[in-house]
């Protein structure tokens, strides 16, 4: 077998298409619930891809906090919010949608003229072995970053009493 | 590769802050099992910690300085004063809490804990030199006093006040995250030592980010602390939050700002100084906009929010000196008129809040009239923080604007001096405006009706009026208590 592209590339192809077509998906499709359900598969795929460079830690946490904490709260809102079907999101015509490709074609080429040079030398698509590794991480954040992390947990905990004592409808 | 060694700690350094996160834990599980609408055991908990805090950061004062938990911590003569500061105004804003939500009819238990809990987020900012850490405390700080903010939430003014307050503030979080993205990219270094040795090796591509950086960390400083033009939230939050909330904020929150801005500043005082020309000019505007916009306003909330404006532009002041002429000036300028602000703006919001009754609350500069004949000792405190405010001789005020008006001199900004000078003569209109409601005009038809004063009220106001005078005749050994902290 003497294929033109490699396992990993063939790998990354797959990936990467289904993200970029689920990204295409969001501003193509008419229906908001629908766009939020490519979004989140659009994350998924991302975060596959970041498995594929060896960035678990990564992948876990665009799972963990787009996928599943961010998402899910556009979806309840798009749908509490209850909106009446298609013609919400029909465009109207005026100077936006040009304004909006002028700044996202500039942005694109922008990023572009920077990644695309140094990436066409790129021939293997892998991170580091410890770079980014659950336990790298793990170890600088319970040694030089623990009192940060201990105070985050005030943090968190000062959110859930302050939205409940918000929330709450009597003394 | 799980050779993991935990950074050396030096407990005694970290003891205050978890005594009071401990406190405000205790508060939270005290108010399961109280009894109904009854919340005196928690203000005595509260009470209790925060004292044992406060005397813990007494007992370390001459301690050494130094740093633990691998530079998250830091202790020093200068952090160890602002901590007792802000630990003292979370102790004389529950004592005159407990009556005034009681009347208002919002006596949440709740309000304690989250009160102490803000008061740790302003002690974790004022000591650490790592911007992570000035972050974090800042965010603990903030969460805090949104809630808070909106906890009237029968009122319209204080969810407005809530809800402005927490997406400006989010807005200005945002600025001060933006900027330590920057300068951590510029420096790989989180630490403000370490961004001073970046900024001394002279990487030209660097420097720019690190001004970059710089530059959007003092507007996320300066909406936190209301220095013009990013003042615009302060009067309409003021108003609208509950009025101990707001002397709580107006005392502590601008305590931790203000001591958190100085860190960075004079920490990195070469890297500060290119900024120096930009900050001027802000100390200029906040001190005018802050005094001449006090002078239309009806409300006394809103003019005290104005004149926590005027006072950020006159201590932005006294740093710029500092930062000028590092050599020459320290901050026991700043450390000293950040006490005696704190003292006599909880003063006058302690006599203010009497003005809530049966759930409402009149804070009309009309609503005060007749106060004098309400309650002779409130009246009297009254006038002695609207004193010290001004700045007439014999009161902290006063001290503390003198001692700053020296530094200005000193470090040869005389056109800084200039501007205190003349805004403070301003300011005299807006604050006898208050005075005159209180003493001198006549009642309406129907008088505003005032809650007698309780326990914890009186020793409130009793307490900053003592204070204010301390700091006004006492000024020399109060600042040999504070000792010579020069860089």
């Amino acid at each position: 077998m003497n294929l033109p592209v490699t396992g990993e590339q063939l790998t990354f192809m797959a990936l990467a298409g289904i993200a970029a077509l689920m990204a295409v998906g969001v501003v193509v499709l008419n229906n908001p619930v629908r766009s939020a359900m490519c979004l989140v598969v659009n994350f998924f795929f991302l975060a596959f891809i970041y498995f594929t460079l060896n960035a678990q830690l990564l992948g876990i946490s665009q799972i963990l906090v787009y996928t599943g904490a961010i998402m899910v709260l556009f979806l309840f809102v798009v749908m509490l919010l209850n909106l009446g079907g298609k013609q919400i999101f029909k465009e109207r015509r005026d100077f936006k949608p040009i304004l909006g490709m002028v700044v996202g074609v500039s942005l694109f080429g922008m990023i572009s003229s920077q990644l695309i040079l140094p990436m066409l030398k790129v021939d293997q698509i892998r991170a580091d072995n410890a770079y980014g590794a659950p336990q790298s991480i793990g170890k600088t954040l319970f040694t030089n970053y623990v009192w940060p992390f201990e105070i985050a947990s005030v943090l968190l905990l000062v959110g859930i009493v302050g939205s409940i004592l918000l929330a709450k409808r009597r003394v | 590769m799980y050779d993991i060694r935990p950074p050396s700690v030096d407990w005694s350094m970290v003891t205050p802050v978890v005594l009071v996160f401990l406190t405000g834990l205790a508060g939270l599980l005290i108010e399961m099992f109280r009894p109904k609408q009854n919340n005196n055991s928690i203000v005595l908990t509260s009470l209790g910690g925060l004292a044992a805090s406060f005397f813990v950061l007494y007992g370390q004062l001459s301690a050494e300085a130094g740093e633990t938990l691998a530079g998250m911590v830091l202790r020093d003569r200068f952090g160890i004063l602002l901590q007792m500061a802000l630990v003292g105004v979370c102790f004389i804003s529950i004592l005159f809490s407990e009556g005034y939500l009681r009347e208002k009819r919002i006596p949440f238990g709740e309000f304690y804990p989250l009160a102490i809990w803000s008061t740790m987020g302003g002690m974790l900012m004022v000591a650490s030199n790592s911007l992570l850490m000035i972050f974090i405390g800042l965010e603990v700080l903030s969460i805090s006093l949104y809630v808070l903010a909106g906890l009237s939430r029968a009122e319209q003014k204080s969810e407005e006040s809530a809800l402005k307050y927490l997406l400006l503030g989010s807005f200005a979080s945002a600025f001060l995250l933006y900027g330590i993205a920057f300068v951590y990219g510029a420096s790989g270094s989180v630490h403000l030592s370490g961004v001073v040795k970046a900024w001394a090796t002279n990487h030209a591509n660097t420097q720019h980010m690190l001004l970059f950086g710089m530059g959007m960390m003092l507007v996320g400083f300066g909406f936190k602390s209301a220095l013009a033009p990013f003042h615009q939230w302060t009067p309409d939050v003021y108003q609208g939050a509950p009025t101990n909330v707001t002397g709580f904020m107006a005392a502590g929150s601008k305590i931790a700002a203000i001591g958190a801005l100085f860190r960075v500043l004079s920490e990195s005082v070469e890297l500060s100084q290119a900024w120096l020309p930009a900050l001027f000019w802000v100390a200029i505007l906040t001190m005018v906009v802050g005094n001449f916009a006090a002078l239309v306003q009806k409300d006394v909330k809103r003019i005290l929010g104005y004149s926590s404006i005027s006072n950020a532009g006159y201590i932005l002041a006294a740093i710029l000196a500092h930062v000028k002429a590092p050599d020459k000036i320290g901050a026991n300028t700043i450390v000293f008129y950040l006490f005696s602000y704190a003292v006599m703006t909880l003063g006058v919001f302690a006599v203010i809040s009497m003005n809530a009754k049966d759930g409402r609350e009149g804070t009309r500069l009309s609503d005060l009239n007749g106060l004098w004949k309400r309650s002779p000792l409130a009246g009297g405190v009254l006038i002695v923080c609207l004193a010290s405010l001004i700045g007439i001789p014999l009161t902290g005020g006063f001290f503390g604007k003198f001692m700053i008006f020296q530094d200005l001199l000193t470090a040869d900004m005389t056109p800084l001096a200039i501007v205190l000078a003349v805004t403070s003569v301003v300011s005299v209109y807006y604050y006898l405006g208050i005075a005159h409601a209180a003493w001198v005009a006549e009642e309406g038809a129907t008088p505003a009706e005032s809650a007698p004063m309780n326990a914890g009220l009186q020793v409130a106001c009793v307490t900053c009026l003592v204070g204010v005078f301390v700091m006004g005749i006492f000024g020399q050994p109060v600042l040999n208590m504070i000792g010579g902290i020069v860089r």
